[in-house]
């Protein structure tokens, strides 16, 4: 057993749980958070994408108790009914889904790649590796490969995620 | 997932003692936990180095770069010096994985990345890698990912990585310190293994070795490029690869560092070809003799056997637009 120390959308908690538990599974079984998806389990469709330490990363892919300390950010930090998002309000203004499944994990990557950008990062459809100066729909959908869309609403996806990141089409 | 116990290394001298007891190197986790769930692989003690002071990017006296093993793929390829004068690793690691593995993975660990074989993944299935002796499933199996050049009758896996590929073409050199407290540098085109008779070996690294950083030699001029083939735009492993860093010298070629990847068990790199290059006048002509001399050996397995003619057409094309008066960098 393991304890270890996570905040989660601002609220601390203590978790104790066994090494193997993932962060995913912490945040799904243990803290009650529902709103992370698991698709795959193995870092190869998105779905249970959240925001650590201020970057995107994959909770399947990682050990809850590598995370000591650590600031999460999930799918109900970033809004909720009532109080949504940019990015939250773009997906439900463009039919950015379908099922739903794979949204929660579209949303927190599309929050920390619009930063990504800010910050200056190139892709690999960047022609110039200083960066663009805004999104394109190509560049939208290179950074975004990393979620999969099952229902591929992946036009309506793009659509929100360029109104909130101010790209042009 | 088998059981396993966790500790967090408090130092280098404490993570490679733990590691020549037996214990596994935890970094991003991206690939050993994907492969712990399958039960591939089933470590019993995991040490996780995350705490390391080992995630920095700094100068070399010599005018290079030292990458630390725990940068992530992320950072190394926004940073402005790489961006700047190793665009080709810049690009190697863009096209590669998506933009939440690249925070996650680390340096150290995407050279360490395993096969991505079909039959290593499905532990009921043969598979010398990882169950020496087994026999080799993929020999009459799908091999559509598999190598052409290199392999053995004991395996023709693949190592899958791009970054790597783009460190080979820069005569970059992997940092090591043994659990002894030794340091050594081993050129990356020496630190992938070919299979030979023993597949289980992916690398020249010991029980107990940390690698602590990538060096990369100080920048050349001319032209780098990235070029990677594979079944869907983004978020796929390479089929065939190719990072080139090409210098001319008037209408001639200078030199020339051609490495390869998803052709063979580590990334592939042929002094011949770039022998018969250098001092020469870029023709249809020349390159189609490079690929001869680059594909002298390759040999398909039934689903690869397109890699042959493919990797031609990688070779040609990247070095037609390498060599071309006035491309961008
Ligand atoms: C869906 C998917 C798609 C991917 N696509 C690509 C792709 O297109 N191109 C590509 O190149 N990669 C791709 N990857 C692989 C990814 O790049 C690797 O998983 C990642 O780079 C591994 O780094 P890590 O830090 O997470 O390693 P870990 O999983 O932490 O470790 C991997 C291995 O390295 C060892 N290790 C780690 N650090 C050290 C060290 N400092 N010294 C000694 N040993 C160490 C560990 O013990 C372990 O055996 C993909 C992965 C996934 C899941
Ligand atoms: S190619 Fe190598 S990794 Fe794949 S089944 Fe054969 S021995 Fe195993
Ligand atoms: S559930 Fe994590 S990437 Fe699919
Ligand atoms: S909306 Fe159904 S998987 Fe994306």
């Amino acid at each position: 057993m393991e304890t270890t120390e996570l905040t989660v959308n601002g609220k601390r908690h203590e978790l104790e749980a066994d090494s193997r538990v993932t962060l995913l599974d912490a945040l799904r079984n243990h803290l009650g958070l529902t709103g992370t998806k698991k698709g795959c389990d193995h870092g190869q469709c998105g779905a249970c994408t959240v925001i650590v330490e201020g970057r995107r990363i994959n909770s399947c892919l990682t050990l809850a108790c590598m995370h000591d300390g650590d600031e999460i950010t999930t799918i109900e930090g970033l809004g909720e009914p009532g109080n949504l998002s940019d990015l939250q309000a773009a997906f439900v203004a463009h039919d950015g889904f379908q099922c739903g499944y794979c949204t929660p994990g579209q949303i927190c990557s599309a929050t920390a790649m619009i930063e990504e950008a800010k910050a200056g990062w190139p892709s690999f459809v960047s022609d110039d590796l200083a960066g663009p100066d805004a999104l394109s729909d190509e560049e939208i959908s290179e950074r975004m490969s990393g979620n999969l869309c099952r229902c591929a609403a992946y036009p309506n996806i793009v659509n929100a995620i360029r109104q909130v990141a101010g790209g042009k089409s | 997932m088998k059981p396993f116990t966790y500790a967090k290394a408090n130092d280098r001298a404490d993570a490679t003692s733990q590691a020549a007891d037996d214990a596994t190197f935890i970094a991003g986790g991206t690939n050993l936990l994907d492969l712990t769930k399958l039960e591939v692989m089933a470590p019993d003690r995991l040490v996780d180095i995350n705490r390391l002071d080992l995630a920095e990017i700094s100068e070399t006296d010599e005018g290079g770069l030292r990458i630390g093993a725990l940068v992530s793929n992320s950072d190394c390829a926004a940073h402005v010096r790489v961006r700047q004068v190793y665009p080709v690793l810049s690009r190697a690691i863009l096209a590669g994985a998506s933009g939440q593995l690249r925070n996650k993975a680390t340096t150290g660990g995407n050279l360490c990345q395993r096969t991505r074989c079909y039959y290593f993944y499905d532990t009921a299935m043969p598979c010398n890698k990882r169950e020496p002796g087994s026999g080799c499933q993929a020999l009459q199996g799908f091999n559509r990912i598999h190598a052409i050049l290199g392999a053995s009758e004991a395996c023709i896996a693949t190592y899958p990585g791009d970054m790597a590929v783009a460190m080979t073409a820069l005569d970059a050199a992997v940092e090591i310190e043994s659990a002894a407290g030794e340091v050594r540098l081993i050129p990356v085109r020496d630190f992938h293994r070919l299979p030979g008779d023993h597949p289980e070996k992916d690398n020249i690294l010991e029980a107990g070795d940390l690698i602590t950083a990538v060096i990369l030699p100080p920048p050349v001029t001319g032209r780098q490029i990235y070029r990677k083939v594979r079944d869907r735009a983004s978020y796929a492993f390479a089929l065939c690869s190719m990072a080139a860093v090409v210098e001319m010298d008037g209408d001639r070629i200078a030199s020339a560092a051609l490495a390869f990847g998803g052709l063979a068990h580590k990334p592939w790199r042929d002094e011949a070809v770039e022998a018969l290059l250098v001092g020469e006048k870029p023709s249809a002509a020349l390159f189609g003799r490079a690929a001869d001399q680059l594909l002298a050996e390759a040999r398909g397995y039934g689903s690869n056997d397109f890699k042959i003619a493919l990797t031609r057409r990688v070779l040609i094309a990247v070095l037609t637009e390498a060599t071309q008066e006035g491309a961008a960098a």
